[in-house]
């Protein structure tokens, strides 16, 4: 889209728009959120930063091919269902850990790990789609 | 004392699985060795099978003395499978068959193929083989007998399609694995209904339950499904073209696979199964039947063929039906003689089968119109051709004469039905002595014709197979009292299922079976002596009766893409609004047709009372979205318009207490929007709707179906108690079990996890499948969206 104020504000906007995602995915446990929702924002601020700057853009600013990262993301989900045999409990089963960091207890989980990977996948796929349908074939 | 004996007895089930799989761990080993070694790999190759012969071997005083050795490992517990062997002298002879004459073959091959450049492959695909084929007789469970049984079938195919650069080759291999492979699926079939009949997956078990498998309705049924498997593999008619056809293999399989062992493995199972299904009317008359059929169309195509091993081919295919008819005979000697004649076949026909491939190997052609006078020039090889063609003719003092005596002492009766068996008997017989010596004698004497190679004696390595196996032949026969003590009657015994003792010896005594032998031999010297002659009457009587089930065969094979490809072009139109269409006809089917012929419908809903003004504001605001969508005339106004109705639609969550629900229908919607905006520009689709009258009423009939049956669903599940129980439970343990507040994200990432991961999966296999969508259209005649804002200033500059 080619305004001025959309294209000034839409890098600020996507920035916000990623932190908020983030912050969506790791409250998911208590409060409403979670890997699936986030994701999704964070679909949506690249899809601002796609309509104000093209998709090349976006693909310089993810780095990665999306579709790495929706792999990536499916991968760190098996893994962390996996991480449970070392424990000897059955696949998927939850474990915690409460280590101390700068004098704050912060629970980290399996169930947090397996999450981020359910936003990881719904981001590199859905950008994916998106990114394909919007490029022109000689790109 | 009490210790050595109780250790013996954990040596000996690590020693029997050892060898069990000894065979496939030298199937690893062979392609290294053969790389460094050579031919000369085959000497240590064929320790392999000899050990395990060695080790089997022990176990013979044991099984004479009429006992069973039985042994195995706890598999997966769960679903009490276990992997366990059973041999008694049934699958110890099998397995005795198995590994000495593997060890030959192992030889035969290291002389047969040296120089090849794939020998290694070829000597790790022969151990395979004989690894899967001991699974199949010493197998205990059913499970694991079905999977040797395949594994047989699938390095069978490897085997004959070895020289796969040859068309004939793949065809081949193909036919076989097509025809034995359907025919494992067949018995895996069968195995189930025997499993579900007696509820038992153990062989060792279930030949004690013969009479409940016989008074079970499902009887016939199953033995059918047996047969199926056990015909195919053993190429009874009309399931016999493939193993013609396999002497497309190098020679070594041919004689191994081919003959001694592999199409022996139906038989196995027959006999195996004797004790279970046998001594019914159906048993007694199919097998006989499809044996005898078998028997005689195998010897009249074995006269007809010149080239050396489709006569020995031919003549297996026969002995085959042989073996299925004793096998199904209602007479006390039918098992002894089928045990008998197994033993011997396997010892001539393998010994035939490699004296025909060293003829091929040194003469250069195994035609035998195009042989003759070998003999002085190789006369080893003559001689054990002509020891074992005596064992396949009958001869006095060989083992196949007393498997022959023993046969007529089976058949030879007073009725009409064991006259006719006894005619097809000495014919066929009679005609397998013609063939036998058409094979031993033939390119051996007579005058010398010119070979296309200058015949040799052939090296060590390929003269021990036949040599020894020959021989064999020969000191059974003579030394007949200990075969059968250790052979014959605990084989007999255990086809039977009680003690048979076996006493027939080599020593002629006057009765019926000795003057059919006779018999037998004279009209195989006749046909003999008239063997040109006769191979011309058969060359017309063939063509005259047409294609026989080798065409059928590639009828059906072409049949089956045809009918596939008809299917397909209707079921797949390839038009995306038709894939559309039916999935959402049938979700309205799904919805109300239960709905309806279960007379579930719902009441007609009371107005609520107390609802606030400003939720009225917000059903409005979603009626009002898709009467725009209705009311749009471009699309991208109607994609909108959706988007305004998806809105309102997440606002109703965000009020009744959902804001998970509503957070992700927010985002869903939002991007729902973009996406689909995106399609129309990438599809660069008309703006309007080009449909025509009769479709769009198909499609709003469709819609309308649709909405209704979710609407009405939903009504009804609301009308119905709610069941609190599943609530509660998460309720209760979300923060307990799961640290977790949010219960929605807690089910999702934790208390059913493991479906998250399956969905994630499919959403990254759609993220792909789009991706190759998209790339696939990718043609020059697409001109592409217009949407890089930075060009499309380029072109307003």
């Amino acid at each position: 889209m080619n305004t001025l104020i959309f294209r000034t504000v839409a890098p600020f906007l996507t920035a916000l728009m990623m932190m908020f995602s983030i912050f969506v995915l790791l409250r998911g446990h208590n409060e409403p959120g979670g890997g699936f929702i986030g994701g999704l924002i964070a679909v949506s601020a690249l899809a601002i930063y796609g309509i104000a700057y093209g998709v090349t853009a976006v693909r310089r600013a993810i780095w990665f091919h999306p579709l790495s990262i929706a792999g990536f993301g499916l991968a760190l989900s098996a893994i962390s269902g996996l991480l449970s045999m070392l424990a000897g409990v059955p696949f998927m089963t939850g474990l915690w850990i409460y280590p101390e960091l700068f004098g704050v207890q912060v629970p980290l989980a399996t169930v947090m790990s397996f999450d981020i990977g359910v936003y990881f996948v719904v981001l590199g796929s859905i950008t994916s789609i998106a990114l394909t349908l919007e490029e022109r074939d000689d790109d | 004392m009490h210790d050595a004996t109780r250790k013996q007895g954990a040596e000996v089930p690590v020693m029997t699985l050892l060898c069990l799989f000894l065979p496939l761990l030298a199937a690893i080993a062979a392609p290294v060795l053969t790389a460094r070694l050579g031919a000369a790999s085959a000497w240590i190759l064929a320790l392999a099978p000899a050990f395990s012969f060695v080790h089997f071997a022990g176990f013979l005083p044991e099984i004479a003395a009429g006992e069973v050795v039985t042994g195995g490992y706890i598999w997966v517990p769960s679903f009490n499978l276990s992997f366990s062997w059973f041999l008694d002298g049934l699958s110890l002879t099998f397995a005795l068959l198995i590994t000495g004459i593997g060890t030959l073959i192992v030889l035969y091959s290291g002389g047969y193929m040296k120089g090849h450049p794939q020998q290694g492959r070829f000597l790790c695909f022969i151990l395979l083989f004989m690894g899967a084929m001991l699974g199949v007789v010493v197998s205990d469970s059913f499970l694991m007998l079905f999977f040797y049984w395949e594994l047989t079938s699938i390095t069978s195919f490897l085997l004959i399609g070895f020289d796969h650069e040859r068309a004939a080759a793949r065809r081949s291999a193909l036919q076989a694995l097509v025809i034995t492979g359907g025919g494992g699926l067949c018995l895996l079939a069968g195995l189930i209904f025997l499993w579900n009949m007696t509820g038992v997956t153990q062989l060792s078990l279930l030949i004690h339950q013969g009479d409940l498998l016989r008074q079970s309705p499902y009887y016939l049924m199953a033995l059918l499904l047996v047969l199926g498997g056990c015909f195919t593999k053993s190429a009874q008619f009309p399931f016999h073209a493939w193993l013609p056809n396999a002497m497309e293999a190098p020679t070594p399989v041919s004689a191994y696979l081919h003959s001694a062992t592999m199409v022996k493995a139906g038989v196995y199972l027959l006999m195996r199964l004797h004790p279970a299904l046998g001594h019914t009317p159906a048993w007694e008359i199919l097998l006989p039947f499809f044996g005898g059929l078998t028997l005689m169309i195998g010897t009249l195509l074995a006269i007809r063929q010149t080239d050396l091993k489709l006569v020995l081919a031919y003549t297996t295919i026969a002995s085959l039906g042989l073996l299925v008819l004793l096998t199904g005979f209602d007479s006390p000697h039918a098992v002894t003689a089928a045990v008998l004649y197994l033993v011997a076949h396997s010892l001539f026909k393998g010994a035939l089968f490699m004296v025909a491939g060293i003829v091929d190997h040194e003469a250069g052609t195994r035609d035998m119109t195009r042989l003759g006078g070998l003999s002085r020039a190789m006369p080893v090889t003559f001689a054990a051709a002509v020891l074992a063609a005596a064992s396949m003719g009958g001869l006095p003092l060989f083992f196949g004469f007393l498997a022959k005596e023993e046969i007529y002492a089976a058949l030879a009766g007073g009725n009409a039905r064991a006259i006719l068996f006894t005619a097809v008997a000495v014919l066929g017989n009679g005609l397998m002595f013609t063939a036998a010596f058409a094979v031993a004698l033939k390119p051996f004497i007579g005058p010398k014709v010119e070979t296309p190679k200058h015949a040799h004696e052939a090296p060590a390595l390929l003269l021990i197979g036949p040599v020894v196996l020959a021989v064999l032949g020969l000191v059974a026969g003579v030394a007949s009292s200990l075969a059968h003590a250790y052979v014959s009657t605990p084989m007999a015994s255990a086809v039977e299922g009680r003690p048979v003792p076996v006493t027939i010896s080599t020593v002629p005594h006057l009765g019926l079976p000795l003057l059919l032998s006779v018999v037998t031999v004279a009209l195989g010297v006749l046909a003999y002596w008239q063997l040109a002659r006769l191979r011309e009457v058969m060359a017309r009587l063939l063509e005259a009766i047409g294609p026989g089930p080798d065409r059928a065969f590639d009828h059906a094979l072409s049949g089956l893409v045809r009918v596939a490809a008809l299917i397909t072009r209707i079921v797949q139109s390839g038009r995306l609004e038709v894939y559309i269409t039916a999935t959402f006809i049938l979700i309205a089917v799904v919805l109300l047709a239960p709905m309806f012929v279960y007379g579930e419908l719902p009441a007609w809903p009371t107005w609520p009372k107390g609802v606030m003004l400003h939720e009225y504001a917000i059903f409005l605001l979603a009626g009002a979205g898709v009467i725009a969508v209705l009311r749009a005339r471009t699309r991208l106004n109607a994609i909108v318009s959706l988007g305004i109705q998806g809105f309102a639609v997440a606002v109703i969550f965000l009020l009744f207490g959902a804001p998970d629900l509503a957070f992700t229908q927010f985002m869903v919607e939002t991007l729902s929007v973009v996406i689909l905006a995106l399609v129309m520009t990438r599809l660069r689709l008309l703006d309007s709707d080009p449909r025509p009258l009769g479709q769009m009423l198909l499609d709003v009939a469709v819609a309308l179906a649709c909405g209704l049956g979710f609407a009405l669903f939903l009504l009804r599940t609301t009308q119905g108690p709610f069941d609190q129980r599943l609530t509660e439970f998460f309720n209760a343990y979300s923060k307990v079990i799961a640290h977790g507040a949010n219960v929605v994200n807690v089910i999702i990432v934790d208390f059913r996890g493991t479906d998250t991961l399956g969905e994630i999966a499919v959403v990254m296999i759609t993220g792909l499948a789009i991706l190759a969508l998209i790339r696939m259209r990718g043609t020059s005649a697409l001109k592409p969206a217009d949407n890089n804002p930075d060009e499309a200033e380029g072109r307003e500059a």
